[in-house]
């Protein structure tokens, strides 16, 4: 089980990091897939078996497909242009302060007690009762910010639309 | 402990059965399109002419393997694979009998349906990585079409799910003794295999592979076992949502006097046979048609028949 873990979380890291340095836009968001996927797993290893299905029906599936779809849209791709923005200066900054992080979590880990991954399985009905029982203000909050970005959305296409016309 | 023998053998009954199955439906769709059009189809090699798959497929191998060079390599070559995979993993839950599944998970429905919205990237990114105009107007149509569609196969099934209380696939068949899902959820069952049908990109929903307009739709620039591989996948969703279809709404493996797996295999092959009598006495719809269809019928459709399910399910639990 934990080297199942170990695997999937070296392959999260990993995607993750090709995401960043990729310079091809379609290529970078299909490693954020396989990152989201490895995530997906990684929930399911720890017993959200819930969780991980709607990472991957969600996130994995809908968002990215939308995602490469408009990326797709924008026409060629501008690989030179991103390599001109991935200039090694332009890693510093964000390198130093991802190094402050990285020491903090050695730090932690070089301190904290070693406890063994524990699972504790979730299943869909757990997660159904909390959801609409002591979280239901954030499930209506949550569909309250959704309808008007559907409302939005469906404004700004009309617009769009008529002006075609 | 798991039973690593049996699985091992589950594993390669439902692999095997699953892939020569999709061999074969390349002959029965051929075979059968040409009897309803008073033609004869293949019948030449092996009896009936049921070899014919066999020859076909000796030809795709000795073919070229042409990858054009205006293609992104990687991606153009990885796709076919994603196309099988998904469609093989979604077998993984398909229970055929009482106990004869790979692995009974427990959110089965979620899985298949999880399995079906990776599916949509062999559609786009083989579209997009073959770099050619006919392949991208198809993989844009595919992607409008999926995700569309998605939405409706999760709303219409939920409907059973209600019903059965899981999400297990062997309860849901288990939840159908006295009646099969389809009496109670016949809109369920038309919405999931309109969705089905429109997601295996089967006609009347094949816009994304329309050969009269875009050469091939996003699978264009593919020969050889690349394009083999595109094709047998989409026979392992027609399979896939005949089975589907079954477990969800036609009773699974029950049925009187026969075996379970012989029910099962005789529902299923039923539903095969009636996506190919579709295919042969439908029409494709125009694309706007084919998405304002979704939205504005199957989508309300869809949502009534799950708020209606739910006000009953609630009245009868009391």
């Amino acid at each position: 089980m934990e080297i199942l873990f170990y695997i999937a979380a070296a392959v999260t890291v990993l995607a993750t990091l090709r995401v960043i340095t990729h310079v091809h836009a379609v290529h970078a968001l299909l490693y954020l897939v396989v990152a989201l996927i490895a995530l997906a797993l990684i929930f399911y290893l720890l017993g959200a078996q819930f969780a991980a299905a709607l990472e991957i029906i969600i996130y994995g599936g809908a968002i990215m497909v939308l995602f490469i779809f408009v990326v797709m849209l924008l026409g060629p791709l501008a690989v030179e242009q991103e390599r001109t923005w991935l200039k090694p200066g332009a890693w510093v900054g964000p390198g130093i302060l991802a190094l402050v992080l990285l020491g903090e979590v050695g730090y932690l880990i070089a301190i904290g007690d070693h406890l063994p991954i524990t699972v504790s399985e979730t299943r869909q009905k757990g997660v159904s009762i909390a959801l609409y029982g002591p979280y239901i203000i954030g499930v209506e909050l949550a569909s309250m910010l959704l309808l008007p970005g559907l409302i939005g959305a469906y404004h700004l296409g009309r617009r769009v639309s008529k002006e075609s016309r | 402990m798991i039973d690593w023998s049996h699985t091992a053998l589950t594993i390669g009954v439902i692999l095997g059965g699953a892939l020569t199955l999709a061999g074969l439906l390349i002959w029965v769709e051929r075979r059968l399109l040409g009897i309803w059009q008073e033609r004869y189809g293949p019948n030449r090699l092996g009896p009936g002419g049921c070899l014919q798959s066999l020859a076909d497929m000796i030809k795709i191998f000795t073919k070229e393997d042409w990858i054009p060079p205006f293609a992104d390599k990687a991606v153009f070559v990885i796709t076919p694979a994603i196309v099988v995979i998904t469609a093989l993993m979604s077998f993984a839950v398909v229970p055929i009998a009482p106990s004869f599944v790979v692995s009974d998970l427990n959110m089965g429905v979620l899985f298949f349906l999880a399995m079906s919205s990776l599916a949509a990237y062999s559609v786009i990114i083989g579209g997009w990585a073959s770099n050619s105009k006919f392949a991208f107007l198809g993989s844009l149509r595919a992607i409008a079409q999926l995700l569309s569609y998605e939405v409706f196969m999760g709303l219409s099934l939920m409907g059973a799910v209600l019903l059965a209380g899981s999400f297990n696939l062997s309860d849901i068949v288990d939840a159908q003794q006295q009646v099969w899902f389809v009496v109670p959820q016949f809109l369920g069952f038309l919405g999931f295999f309109m969705a089905g049908l429109a997601e295996a990109h089967r006609t009347p929903f094949d816009m994304p592979e329309a050969e009269a307009e875009l050469v091939a739709g996003y699978h264009s620039e593919y020969s050889g076992m690349k394009f083999g591989m595109f094709f047998v996948g989409e026979y392992l969703s027609v399979i896939l949502l005949s089975a589907m279809t079954v477990i969800l709404f036609f009773g699974g493996w029950h049925g009187p006097w026969l075996p379970p797996v012989v029910w099962f295999v005789l529902k299923m092959s039923a539903f095969i046979v009636l996506i190919i009598l579709i295919r042969a006495t439908w029409p494709r719809f125009r694309f706007d048609q084919l998405l304002s269809f979704g939205w504005k019928v199957v989508m309300p459709l869809a949502l009534i028949n799950l708020l209606v399910t739910g006000g009953v399910v609630l009245w009868k639990a009391g």
